[in-house]
Parts: structure tokens; sequence; C-alpha cells
């Protein structure tokens, strides 16, 4: 057999990625003219900016303007079939079939031990049709999790393009570059859109909880689209960020990050890292009427039993200084769990904290708690005893963010 | 005449790490060596001028960084080149590639199946999470469960809790992982022929069993528990071939006072009143020590070493029936310029890492079929690397040294013994290979050297060739390595000490055995260990 000749099939074509280890997003000429920086991470697989030119500014882009993030690393599956509702319904912890078309909502889902294996967004762009957004990759779980079903699953992350807009004047530009009808979604409303003879799919959904809309279009459609809000938005601020800046404002709208606030089950190398929706503040998602789920025995028996371990808290911390990553203490003295997010709010005025607490601590007793910051000023640590109170998330709520119709900023 | 406080048998790599630390203890140690070299199965020699040969074992991973630590081989010399992935050629022209960069490698296996290269994650964690539960073993002596002495029922304990603080499911994964096969393993995560094919590859390297033989799951395992300086599961080249291994050993030996005398093949161990003093070597020479351990296989030892009398039956029973069957070769090639591979991109890192032309399961349990008919594999399967990309000290410039591992090669071929017609024809079954792949292969090879298992048995001593001086399946793991009730380096005789990787934790250049059995013959001599360091935190 003569295996010299090099085949030109398709699946050789696609060998050269090996030359570009961190690919560049569909909206990458155009971020990498912004990025001043050039301070980049690895978002799964993908050169992501951490921030472009000044991240306080970036984090006020999005609370006094509008911000502009690509969320195209973001791992997006496209389900599609007659019985895609049962089967998400049936994958997921929410009850997919009161997810109306057009509508969006936040998700999890569990192994068969209940254990959380990330969170996400559903997207319902039809009667049979759905996008689920991610952070980690799970095409196995979902084939698998398939079997029985008509429907497909499909990866289509390379192939479509998205980009958060966020923040007050994110409305009015969206109506200026001529998206006719944007006034009419509702927070969590999606509805599709022409761009240059394609489709974009809008929603009213962000991860900063203040106005904002998500745009999801096909890749080749990716840089007429930001030209077309950048043209839009010029004279209402319009910035592009990075994530240390989005990441900001997650933190103040209360909200997780999977692999940062908890670890997702198909990483956990260590079993007792695994959680359960209820120990990361996503039981609200659970609702055991709906029918079977994927991890609702286990989940189910370890509320009757009282099995649950940990839970997750918002903490105010006394004083300014930010207490990421700080031991949680009982007492002052006591260990009962870790702060995995923390920042001086400028939008609260207050310090903030997202931390996980070990049962009853953050449960039942959540007096006399205190945090120990290690705050390193000039190669010396300045060991601080902070006074810590749980409090209810999201840590800031604004008005802005459901106000119907969206004001004109 | 003087008596030696210890002699050791053979200076492979464990041999010599046993006597480095008996010798920092303060003994005084002499290493016999039938070669006129040290080195056992990891040297490095010049057969051809300029071109230095790894003639056995070819990379390093396994070799425990404590020992590295503790006798100061980076002083004497020893630098572990990490390299990059590798490959495995498929026969429709393409490769599936594996790359250190996750997320390269994620984009490399969707070329193939989306769904499997998803699928890597989960099957990463589930033997990360075995290795963890393994790699704290390695360091310690196993229990002997038979004993009610205080230190093993510790140790028992220890292993009890160890398997107590799994969960049910991961308590059930090891035990499934500890006897499945590996086929049967991947299976569970898999679907694309290749891509298992890519993993099943370490589950049967040296092993006599095919990748459908139940307990080639825990020699995966075995292979994934090495690191290069921290990062956890990598490989790398020594600089200057295996031998730089145990060459550091030896200097690190020679410095503390030991001695080495090369030449010098036992004949057997001076054992009087059912203890060991002393060995003769093949001219007749006797050479007395207060204690005596083997480097050598445990067959070699207790069948050739030994006389029969002095063994208990159910001991000698034990050893014969042990699992050292032989089941791999080895052709070390002198290539006058780098081969090229028209199915690779010449700027591809592949060409530094290890390459494999067998892309199937279905492939390899053929291969394995002809070793259970007794002859060498038609199609074998070969783990082939090219070590002067990454280390020129091997061969002059612009030439290369080219290793390749190959399996099946049984221990006898029809029965009979392997000629050098055999020899010959299980070569060119390697060499017609490669020439698929690489036009005019043939026509860069300068000189070669081909060893079956009757060369590296003549040669090394290893029983049929066995890399492992055992198989790693788990009949033959902790405390039933090599023989039940003998798992703890010691032997019926008094004095004789078995250091060897027919001992716990096993094969695979790790140099553990060898120290486990000098912190067992210091504890019977009621001296400190205070320079092994213990082994490092798993956490």
């Amino acid at each position: 057999m003569n295996r010299h000749v090099k085949i030109n099939s398709a699946r050789t074509l696609t060998q050269s990625h090996f030359r570009t280890l961190r690919l560049g997003t569909p909206f990458q000429p155009r971020i990498d003219a912004l990025a001043l920086k050039q301070d980049w991470y690895n978002w799964a697989g993908y050169r992501a900016p951490h921030s472009l030119w000044d991240e306080e500014l970036e984090y006020f882009a999005i609370r006094s303007q509008a911000a502009l993030f690509d969320i195209s690393p973001m791992t997006k599956y496209r389900i599609e079939g007659a019985d895609a509702e049962a089967y998400l319904d049936r994958v997921t912890l929410r009850d997919v079939t009161r997810l109306k078309p057009g509508r969006v909502h936040y998700t999890a889902w569990c192994d068969d031990e209940g254990f959380v294996l990330d969170d996400g967004t559903l997207f319902r762009l039809s009667p049979t049709r759905f996008r689920l957004c991610s952070q980690e990759r799970h095409l196995p779980w979902l084939l698998d999790s398939a079997i029985g079903y008509d429907v497909s699953v499909e990866e289509e992350t390379e192939a479509v393009a998205g980009l958060a807009l966020q923040g007050p004047t994110s409305f009015a530009i969206l109506r200026d570059a001529g998206f006719a009808g944007v006034e009419r979604l509702k927070v969590l409303d999606l509805a599709e859109f022409t761009h240059d003879g394609a489709t974009v799919t809008i929603s009213r959904t962000g991860f900063t909880g203040d106005l904002g809309y998500e745009l999801f279009v096909p890749a080749d459609k990716a840089l007429s689209l930001w030209d077309r809000l950048m043209a839009a938005g010029e004279l209402r601020g319009i910035r592009a960020i990075g994530y240390t800046a989005l990441n900001r404002a997650r933190l103040e709208a209360g909200l997780i990050v999977a692999n940062a606030d908890f670890t997702t089950s198909e990483h956990a190398i260590r079993t007792d890292r695994l959680r359960m929706p209820d120990e990361i503040g996503l039981g609200f998602m659970i609702d055991p009427d709906k029918g079977h789920f994927n991890g609702r025995r286990a989940i189910l028996e370890a509320r009757a039993r009282k099995k649950l371990r940990h839970v997750l808290v918002g903490l105010e911390i006394e004083g300014n200084i930010p207490a990421e990553h700080a031991i949680v203490y009982y007492r002052k003295s006591q260990e009962v769990g870790l702060v995995s997010a923390a920042m001086w709010s400028p939008m609260a005025k207050r310090n903030i904290a997202l931390a996980s607490l070990r049962r009853p601590y953050g449960e039942t007793i959540v007096d006399d708690l205190w945090v120990e910051v290690y705050a390193m000023r000039e190669l010396q640590y300045h060991k601080l005893m902070k006074k810590a109170k749980v409090v209810p998330r999201p840590f800031i709520k604004l008005d802005r963010r459901t106000a119907n119709p969206p004001a004109d900023f | 005449m003087k008596a030696w406080d210890a002699i050791v048998i053979g200076g492979g790599h464990n041999g010599l790490v046993n006597a480095c630390y008996l010798q920092r203890a303060g003994l005084d140690v002499l290493v016999v060596e039938k070669n006129e070299w040290v080195g056992g199965a990891a040297t490095s020699r010049e057969l051809t001028p300029g071109f230095l040969y790894s003639n056995c074992s070819y990379v390093c991973s396994l070799f425990r960084p404590e020992i590295m630590r503790d006798l100061e081989l980076p002083r004497f010399g020893l630098q572990v080149i990490s390299y990059e992935g590798g490959a495995v050629f498929t026969r429709d022209g393409d490769y599936l590639a594996n790359y250190r960069d996750h997320d390269a490698h994620r984009r490399e296996f969707a070329r193939f199946s989306k769904r499997d290269a998803e699928a890597y994650d989960r099957y990463s964690r589930d033997v990360t999470r075995q290795c963890r539960f393994i790699q704290p073993l390695l360091m310690r002596t196993a229990p002997d469960p038979t004993s009610f002495r205080p230190r093993d029922l510790g140790e028992l304990l220890y292993l009890g809790k160890k398997f107590a603080g799994l969960s049910a499911e991961e308590m059930a994964l090891t035990l499934r992982f500890w006897t499945m096969s590996i086929s049967d393993f991947l299976d569970e995560y898999f679907e694309t022929d290749v891509i298992k094919a890519n993993f099943a590859l370490s589950g049967i390297i040296g092993t006599a069993l095919g990748p459908m033989s139940p307990g080639t799951a825990y020699v995966l395992l075995h292979h994934y528990m090495g690191e290069v300086d921290g990062s956890v599961g990598a490989w790398g080249y020594a600089r200057g071939g295996m031998g730089a291994v145990t060459k550091a050993l030896a200097a690190s030996f020679n410095a503390s006072g030991g001695t080495i005398r090369t030449g010098a093949e036992v004949d057997h161990v001076l054992i009087s009143n059912g203890r060991a003093k002393g060995v003769v070597l093949a001219g007749g020479e006797e050479i007395y020590g207060k204690l005596v351990i083997s480097n050598a296989d445990v067959k070699r030892t207790f069948l050739k070493l030994v006389e029969e009398k002095e063994l208990p039956d159910i001991f000698l029973g034990r050893v014969r029936n042990f699992k050292i069957r032989g089941s791999s070769g080895k052709v070390n090639i002198a290539l006058d310029s780098l081969p090229e591979f028209p199915a690779l991109p010449k700027d591809s890192p592949v060409y530094r890492a290890d390459m494999h032309f067998t892309d199937s399961i279905e492939r390899m349990e053929r291969a394995y079929d002809d070793w259970k008919a007794g002859r060498w594999s038609a199609d074998p399967f070969l783990d082939m690397m090219i070590p002067t990309t990454l280390d020129p000290t091997m061969a002059p410039p612009g030439r290369h040294f080219m290793s390749c591992f190959v399996q099946y090669a049984p221990p006898k071929i029809d029965g009979r013994d392997w000629t050098d017609a055999d020899r010959d024809g299980f070569a060119e079954s390697v060499i017609s290979q490669i020439a698929q792949y690489s036009p005019g292969f043939r026509d860069r090879i300068v000189h070669m050297e081909v060893r079956t298992p009757r060369e590296i048995e003549a040669e090394v001593g290893l029983t049929e060739g066995n890399i492992f001086q055992g198989e790693l399946t788990f009949d033959q793991l902790l405390f039933n390595r090599p023989v039940p009730g003998y798992a703890q380096y010691r032997s019926p005789v008094g004095g004789l000490y078995m250091c060897g990787s027919s001992t716990h934790p096993g094969g695979g250049v790790m140099g553990a055995p060898g120290r486990n059995a000098a912190a067992e013959i210091l504890r019977d001599l009621a001296r400190p260990t205070l320079h092994m360091s213990p082994a490092h935190d798993v956490i």
C-alpha cells in the first residue's frame, strides 16, 4: 500500500490548527485594533482580552455608557427536533415546557448523582429549536442523553459569533442601529432581526445586572455587525471591553462563574469538590413537580436527608479591602469556607464577595462570620480580620435593567 | 578477607539507586555488574561511531523526583527534556496528534470526532483520580496482609482508609480499572478507532497481553503516573540517552564512596546456614558481603543465582509461575538525515515526539494474535521516536538516532529459540512499516541494532526480555509482587534482598523499588533513613 500520497480530505485540511494555539474569534480584527494593552487570556482556546486599554474605564462603560464584549468563545449547542423540549426538560433542571419560544432562561444541568455539570443559558428559538450556551463542553453528555429522543445536538461554537452589548445606552444604540422592534424585548425575550442579509438573534440578556442585550450572528457577518453597532453607538459612549470589567459587573449582579465559584463535575478530580445545585445557590431552578430530570433522585434525597454540605452566599465585608480567596471563619477561629470572588463595588459602595461555606454556617448560623484578608503591600502582608455579613444577591438592583420600554439614555 | 556491608547484584537503575541509598547511609557497598558497563536496561551505547543509542528504555517520566533530589542526580549530569505530544498515523494519509496544549489537543481530536474531543476531559479526570489513588503507594512498602505486625496493620489500614475514602462510584471504577481491558475502558469514553488506539498503546506496552485482555487498563495507569519536573503525566528524553540516568546514579554512588565492578557476572549467591554470605563470580572468585541485594528479576535471582535447596517449595513454585513473558523488542537506528513523513507538516512538533502507525485497537489485537501463535507480529505496533530532534548529543549534526520499541515479539518462535534469520525478519517487519509512511526511509539507514527478547535477555539479563521484570497485572501488584508473603523486598534467605522491578511498585525507569528496598534494609539494620526524602505529597 502506498501511503506517501498526501490526501486532501476535509480532515487533513484542518491539520494546521497546531500553528495557532489561541484562535481569534470572528471579531478579532476589530478587537486587535483596540487592544492597546495586548493583555490576553485563554478563553476555551481563544485569545480573549483581559483588558483593552483601562479596566476601570471599561467597567464604567458598562455602568454609564454601553460596553461591547465578545462572547464568541462561549460553547454553543444547537438542539433541534420534535422532542427537543422533552429532551431538554429531562437534561436540565428547570421546567422547559414553561419556556416559550422567543424566551431565554438561565439554567443548569447535573450528572446522575445530582452534581452540577455546568450552568448556562437556554434560548428557545422556535417550538423545536434551542440554543444552549455554557462555559464548559458537554457534547458526549448531551448526545448520550439524547438516546431515545427525536432530537439532534450539534456543537456550533465556531459557526456562531456572539456579542454582549451591555449598559444604559445599549437599547438606544440598537434602536439607532436600525433594529426596529427591539424596544418590545422585555428581560429574557429574544427575537430575530435581519442584518447584512442574514439573521441576527437579539435577546435582552446579559451577565452584568444592567440593561443589556446579547446578539448572535453567523460568523461571516460578525465584522459588519460590530461596525454597525460601533457606528450607531459613537455618540452614546460605546466601548469594547475585556473580561476584567465584565467580571466586576457580574459580581455586583451576584452571578456565579463555573470553575471559578464552583468546580464542574466533569472537572473535579477531588470528589469533595462536587456541588449540588442547592450548594451553589441554584436550588431555585429545581422543580420537583416537573417530572424526571437528570440528578433528580439524588438531589431530592440529599434535600430530604439533609445531606447538603455547602452553601454559596453573598457576603458584605467591612472596610474596602477586597477579600479575594480569603478563608471565612466563625468566631475568628473556626474555618468554615472560602471566598471565591470579591471586590469593592463602585455601584453598591460596599465591599462584596461570593463565598462557599460549610453548612450550617451561612445557612442557619450567619452571625459572627469573619474573613481573614492577606493584603500584600510593598512585599509585606497586612493580615486583616474583617467582619462579614451574609446578604442577599444581587448586590445591586438597577431599575433600568427591567424597565419597559427601556429608557432612552 | 574483606566482607562488604552489602553487595548489589546488577548495576541497573534500581540496583544503583539501592546502592546509593545504602552507601549514603554509611554502608560499604559493592555493585557487581556482568557487563563492561552499568545501566541494565537504562543505557546509552555507541555501537556505530558518533551515534548514541538508548538501547532498551528510551524515555523518562516515571523516575521519582524524590530520588533525583536525594541522590543529587542533576549535579551528576542528569537532565530530562520534556517532549511534546505524539501522533498516530492513519492509513488514509492523515494522522491524529496529541498536543500538550489542552485546546489544541481538543481541536485535533475534533478533526476526527467532535464528540470524542469533548469526552477527553471526563476521561482525563477519571484517569487522574485513579493515578492519585495509586501514586502515594509507589514509595511505600506494600503491607503484608498475612502478617499481624503493627506496621503491616498500619499500612493495611492506610490502604483501607484510602479505599474507604473513595465514593461508591469511584470504588467501583477503581476495581473495574484494575481488572478490565484497556479496550473496554476506552469504549466507555470514545467512539473513534484511531483515538482509542492512541490511548490503548499505554495499556499494552511491555505487556504480553492484548488491548482486549483484562488487566490492561491498569498498565495504562502505570504509564500516567510519571512527571517531568512537576509536569504530571509528561514524558521526556534524558539528555544523552537513558544511559544518562544510570551514569548519573553511578557517579553519585562513586562520589559517596561506593565501588562498582563491571565485567563481574555473578554465578550464584553464597549461602550458608540459610543466610547469604556473598556472591561467587562466573570465574569462581568469591566476594563476601553481610547482605546481598539482587537487582535481577525474581526468576533469574531465585531460579539461577540461588540453589533450589535453599528455598521453600511453595516460594519456588510461585517464582516459577510469576509471569515474566517476553512480548517486545527494540530496533535502534542510526539515520543520515531526518526522515520525512509526508502525512506530517514539516513544522509539526510531532517530529520531536512519539510516533505510531497502529490506528485501531483491532490491529493491535491482531498483532497480539501473532504473539500467541509464537510469531513476531506481521503488522507490529511501534513506539517510535527521534530523540535527536531535542537532544543534539546523540548523533552528529544533521544525523539522527531513531528508537523503535516494537510489539509483539514472543520469547520463542514456534516453540524454538530465535535465530539470526528470525531477528532479521523481525527487523524487516519494522522497517517496512516505517517505510510505508516515510519514502526513502531505507536509504537513510546508516546502522541498526535489532534486539529481540533473545538479545535483551542475553545482554541485560531480563528474563524473556520482559521490560517490567514481570507483568503489571493486578495479580502481580502490591503485596502480591513478586510473591505473596515476600513483597517487602526480603526473601526466604536471610540477608538476601530484592530491589528490581519484579518488586513493588514494578517496572519502568522509576527507581522506587531500589529506594523502597533500601528503606527496608536500613530498617533491618536499625539505621536511620534521614537521607531519604519522604514521597512528595499528593494534594
